[in-house]
């Protein structure tokens, strides 16, 4: 039985694993089969993480995330938890491959996914035009005319990056102004590509095998219009990603799992949790990280306690005291 | 026996003239999710040498190919049989999820 097993792999994952392997936990981190690394392998400049003043490429910070964790011998695996047993003292983490793994604690950091916009089209045209990965798909847009829907700094980002290839790019928002940061906003209103469309929603994605266009309401007055276009771009935020704890983790309203205070200790002892799914508020790279060292250091401390505990109580009790 | 790569000039041998089942994952080196989703494609040619054939085409090196199938998204794995395609998966996704997808070809 391990000591600790850490489910997800982006700076939560990785910080929580560098903390828990310097402690000599011996952490085994389920990485995930194919999201390895998490969002940030799906950015290019990260140019807000303290310690590169040139910035650096999402994808090469998680490598070099991960190597900091293995370095201290953090065991990882390339693969998915489908089940997770949280009830006992003894967690039970089953992964794609049918393997269980068993430990005394978790910290559960699965962050978050991209958020999709429910409307007509969308999935029936998703990967014929509507996309939620700029960096993958960007390319396929060369001199087309494209959108991407949101606000946020991730639009302005994609927005500000796809007019490398598209000859057009759209940024629809349903408010008049955005909510993404002042240099990236000044970023995207400096380039002569982008046209921002304010006050305006996607109500339908038009196309029958390939996406034609856009059909736009305005949160104004209601007033709908059709928008030619090639390619959608969604980046309207990210949902936590909380399938796997559902009716065994106590959630919070925002649909993030409930920690308490500022600590990682989530309602069933033994789990901790960190990073985007358990923040509804600041999501960054560098706050998921802090968020992850945290839970190392509840876990330490969780874990010492059990030793003490087991060390003063017959054995059969400690669980029971401990937990109760 | 792991994944190999086609292109446009061994296309209409490797893919349209196969006699079994082919996939084609298209993608690319700045990919990121087409790097993770390589390895387990590899994984299930090995696991699966009899029943489907996994080639690699590289879209950079290959623009008219992934032109003609309109590719917009990738990684995008498109299985072939008889010249057509049968069935198109968008996205990497873990092996068991693949597996399912595959599962009138490989079940």
């Amino acid at each position: 039985m391990r000591q600790v097993i850490i489910i997800g792999s982006g700076p939560a994952g990785f910080s929580a694993a560098i903390y828990a392997a310097r402690a000599n936990l011996q952490p085994l981190m389920v990485a995930s089969s194919v999201e390895v690394g998490g969002e940030l392998t799906k950015t290019t400049d990260v140019e807000n993480f303290p310690g590169f003043p040139e910035g650096i490429q999402g994808p090469d910070l998680m490598v070099k995330m991960q190597e900091q964790a293995e370095r201290f011998g953090t065991e990882v695996l390339y693969d998915d938890v489908v089940d997770l047993d949280v009830s006992g003292p003894v967690k039970k983490v089953t992964l794609g491959s049918g393997a269980v793994h068993e430990a005394s604690t978790i910290i559960y950091a699965t962050g978050s996914a991209y958020r999709k916009l429910g409307i007509e089209g969308e999935e029936r045209l998703s990967g014929h035009g509507v996309s939620w990965c700029a960096t993958c798909d960007g390319f396929f847009f060369r001199e087309k005319t494209i959108a991407v829907v949101g606000g946020g700094d991730s639009a302005m980002e994609e927005a500000t990056f796809l007019t490398r290839f598209a000859s057009k790019v759209y940024v629809i928002h349903r408010k008049d102004s955005l909510r993404a940061s002042k240099i990236m906003q000044e970023r995207a209103f400096a380039n002569e590509k982008i046209e921002f469309i304010w006050n305006s929603e996607v109500e339908e994605i038009l196309g029958e095998f390939e996406t034609t266009g856009v059909r736009l309401r305005s949160t104004v007055d209601g007033s709908t219009r059709e928008l030619d276009l090639q390619g959608v771009f969604v980046a309207i935020g990210n949902d936590p990603r909380t399938h796997l704890v559902h009716g065994k983790l106590e959630l919070t309203p925002a649909g993030t799992i409930w920690v308490d205070g500022r600590s990682s200790l989530t309602s069933v002892p033994g789990i901790f949790a960190a990073g985007d799914v358990i923040d509804p508020t600041y999501r960054q790279a560098a706050t998921a990280a802090g968020s992850g060292v945290v839970a190392a250091l509840d876990v330490e401390h969780f874990l010492a306690s059990l030793e003490d505990a087991s060390v003063e109580e017959p054995a059969a009790e400690a669980a029971e005291i401990i937990l109760g | 026996m792991t994944a190999k790569a086609t292109t446009e000039a061994t296309w209409e041998q490797d893919v349209l003239k196969a006699e079994g089942p082919v996939l084609v994952d298209f993608w690319a080196e700045w990919c990121g999710p087409c790097r993770m989703v390589s390895p387990v494609l590899d994984e299930i040619q090995s696991e699966n040498p009899e029943k489907i054939t996994i080639l690699k085409l590289n879209v950079d090196e290959n623009p008219n190919l992934a032109m003609q199938y309109q590719i917009t998204s990738i990684p995008a794995m498109k299985v072939f049989q008889g010249g057509e395609v049968k069935t198109t998966i968008i996205g990497a996704k873990p092996k068991f999820a693949l597996e399912k997808d595959l599962a009138a070809f490989i079940g």
